[in-house]
């Protein structure tokens, strides 16, 4: 099944829609590219100079902007990933319609330029860290890992929603609410610690993506950061955001694959 | 890969179709919010129909064969054609493929008119299997097929449709799978091209490749095809050698021709408070030239009373489908009393200024703003008008001379 999936010939289309995807992308744009790195820079200024300039948060931290720029990295290919590939099935309708091929290759060539943006962004994120004068230290081998946690929800969420987007549209609408949502109940521009509240905090770390930023950060950028571990003292229930994460992506799978059958006929 | 091998056996089937239905859900009204889906629930009218555009179909291709679908529009053909490249999900009963087979069903699947004629090839090239490599060794083959060295650094949205075709056709004939699909292709393409096209399908052939053409092209069809399946409502009606095919193909068109209102069926949109007449048969009226008037008349059943500005209506078409008439009370603010429920009945009476033809009728009862529709009746009822002179115009218009 595996083998058969990676084939020589559906590589060969991954490859080929990718590089489609990323010429189009920013066609027409002066900038181009530099769109993909500007964007979430943008966004971080104007939160670094309300939140951090204005407000002061993030006092006790070392390295604040840093830290910051690192969540809204991390989020910002949660949410681009998540939206481009909720709309990426009926924006390929003519194809589906056309042409024989696996479905799921579409939702994963979007997930690929996702990922390649991704990392585009966390070179600048290492300039940062450089003119920052963060200390590297062993921990950041488990960057990788967490990284792969999140691409793995945002593909289960990504299957899920983009079956779900040919037979109803308006979920659009609906995942944009979540995903703002989603923005201030994971602590990205705040520090966790500037929540009370136990009980609370231990509520926000149950999202995996509030986990997941919170141990890229402290796997990066300093050991002073609150992990899952830490808000739930070793419980077991430190396992929940992996557990989500698990279901996210199976319960995405499949429904994508009860689905797919009849998307020729849908869209 | 195709060899002369298939050539020998050729007795062995390279696609077998057994007991093959298609069903499609139709919504008649398509729910793509979720508030559709609750207001829907909530009044429980979740009303769709089922289109069942493939029944029972059973056949088969052999190996080697040039093999032709023909079927008027509608007639499930290029369902059928889906069904096989495995783009739709059959409902019910089997498909056997035996060989490789092209995924795409129309040329150019995937074309992207922003980017440039060579960008497009390797796209395509991708869509059909082949990896940067190899399309880099036929790239050449390819462009020098259609012609089209000056333009590949240009973008496709440049490209006329014609060239836009034949860059298609020549990456779709490099498809190494045993059998091809092709919906509608030689269409387009001027007489040189298309006697290229003609080489090429000739060539396949001896390769011993599997060739399944839909169209309604009766010439393509007679010129390549060893078989020819006639598909009419969603059956095959007809296996044979071409020419015998296409009599009785042509004899569908000129059935459908003959009679046409069958294919205009009586569509029913009806409300709470009026209802049709139950069992309503659509009325057929024949017109001559000594009818000064024609009448139309709309049974119905009235539950409720109606607004007083409620407004009944009927227009006429040709058979083109062109509205050649339309009248609503108010236009010329007619009154209709819609009070006290019970049986009733419009008749609409039109002077006869139709020229010879046929044509066919709606009408219906809606609100003053057409917001709500209380009854309409589809093609209600056929006009036939006959001894008048041959249409040449839309109107006769009763018309007074003075000599002045």
């Amino acid at each position: 099944m595996l083998r058969h999936a990676f084939s020589k010939k559906n590589r060969t289309l991954l490859a080929e829609l990718v590089r489609t995807d990323f010429k189009l992308r920013y066609q027409g744009s002066v900038l181009g590219y530099a769109w993909s790195l500007l964007r979430p820079l943008l966004l971080f200024l104007i939160l670094y100079v309300v939140f951090v300039k204005f407000l002061k948060l993030g006092k006790g931290i070392p390295h604040f902007p840093v830290y910051l720029l690192l969540g809204i990295v991390v989020w910002n290919f949660f949410s681009e990933m998540t939206n481009q590939s909720l709309t990426s099935i009926v924006g390929r309708g003519s194809l589906i319609r056309k042409i024989r091929i696996p479905r799921w290759i579409i939702i994963l060539s979007s997930s690929i330029s996702s990922l390649i943006n991704l990392f585009l962004n966390l070179i600048v994120v290492g300039i940062f860290m450089v003119i920052n004068h963060v200390e590297l230290t062993g921990t950041v081998i488990w960057l990788p890992l967490i990284l792969l946690e999140v691409y793995v929800l945002a593909l289960g969420l990504s299957l899920f929603l983009s079956a779900l987007y040919v037979k109803y549209r308006d979920i659009s609408y609906i995942w944009e609410v979540i995903l703002q949502a989603g923005f201030y109940l994971t602590p990205i521009i705040y520090p966790l610690a500037l929540i009370t509240n136990i009980t609370f905090q231990k509520l926000i770390m149950l999202n995996p993506m509030a986990q997941s930023i919170q141990g890229a950060r402290y796997s990066v950028i300093s050991h002073q950061t609150i992990t899952a571990y830490q808000v739930f003292g070793g419980g077991w229930y430190r396992f929940i955001p992996f557990i989500l994460v698990g279901l996210a992506f199976l319960g995405g799978l499949l429904y994508f694959k009860s689905q797919a059958k009849y998307f020729a006929e849908n869209i | 890969m195709p060899s002369n091998k298939l050539l020998e056996n050729s007795n062995e089937a390279a696609i077998k179709v057994e007991g093959l239905s298609k069903t499609f859900k139709l919504p008649h009204e398509k729910y793509t919010s979720v508030k559709s889906i609750f207001v829907n629930f909530y009044k429980r009218k979740r009303t769709y129909e089922l289109q069942q555009a493939l029944k029972d179909i059973s056949f088969e291709i052999k190996k080697g064969e040039f093999f032709g679908i023909i079927g008027r529009n509608g007639s499930g053909k290029s369902t059928l054609l889906k069904l096989i490249a495995g783009i739709y999900t059959p409902t019910k009963g089997d498909i056997k493929i035996n060989g490789s087979l092209t995924p795409f069903i129309e040329l150019g699947v995937g074309f992207n008119d922003q980017l440039t004629g060579r960008e497009n090839v390797y796209l395509n090239g991708a869509l059909l299997g082949f990896n940067r490599k190899e399309m880099n060794a036929m790239y050449k083959d390819i462009v020098e097929f259609a012609e089209l060295e000056k333009f590949m650094d240009q973008k496709l949205k440049n490209y006329s449709s014609g060239m836009q075709v034949r860059l298609a056709f020549s990456i779709a004939i490099r498809a190494r799978s045993d059998i091809l699909l092709l919906d509608e292709v030689l269409a387009v393409g001027d007489a040189a091209f298309r006697k290229k096209c003609v080489e090429v399908f000739h060539n396949l052939k001896k390769q011993g490749r599997t060739i399944v053409l839909v169209s309604h092209d009766t010439v393509q069809i007679e010129r390549f095809c060893d078989k020819v399946a006639v598909v009419d409502k969603g059956k095959i009606v007809q296996i044979s050698r071409p020419s015998k095919a296409i009599e009785v193909y042509d004899e569908l068109n000129k059935d459908e021709e003959t009679d046409r209102s069958e294919s205009r069926m009586l569509k029913i949109t009806k409300s709470d408070e009026v209802l049709p007449q139950p069992g309503y048969k659509p009325v057929a009226i024949e017109v001559t030239d000594k009818d000064k008037e024609i009448t139309i008349t709309l049974p119905f059943r009235l539950n409720r009373d109606l607004p007083e500005d409620t407004v009944a209506a009927v227009t006429i078409e040709d058979e083109d489908a062109h509205t050649i008439y339309a009248y609503a009370t108010d236009h010329d603010n007619t009154k209709i009393e819609l009070k006290n429920a019970g049986k009733k009945q419009l008749a609409f009476t039109i002077s006869n200024v139709f020229p010879e033809g046929r044509y066919f009728v709606d009408a219906g009862i809606f609100s003053k703003d057409r917001a709500i529709t209380y009854l309409r009746l589809d093609n209600l009822a056929k006009i036939g008008c006959r001894g008048l002179p041959q249409k040449e115009w839309l109107i006769r218009a009763p018309t007074k001379l003075e000599l002045k």
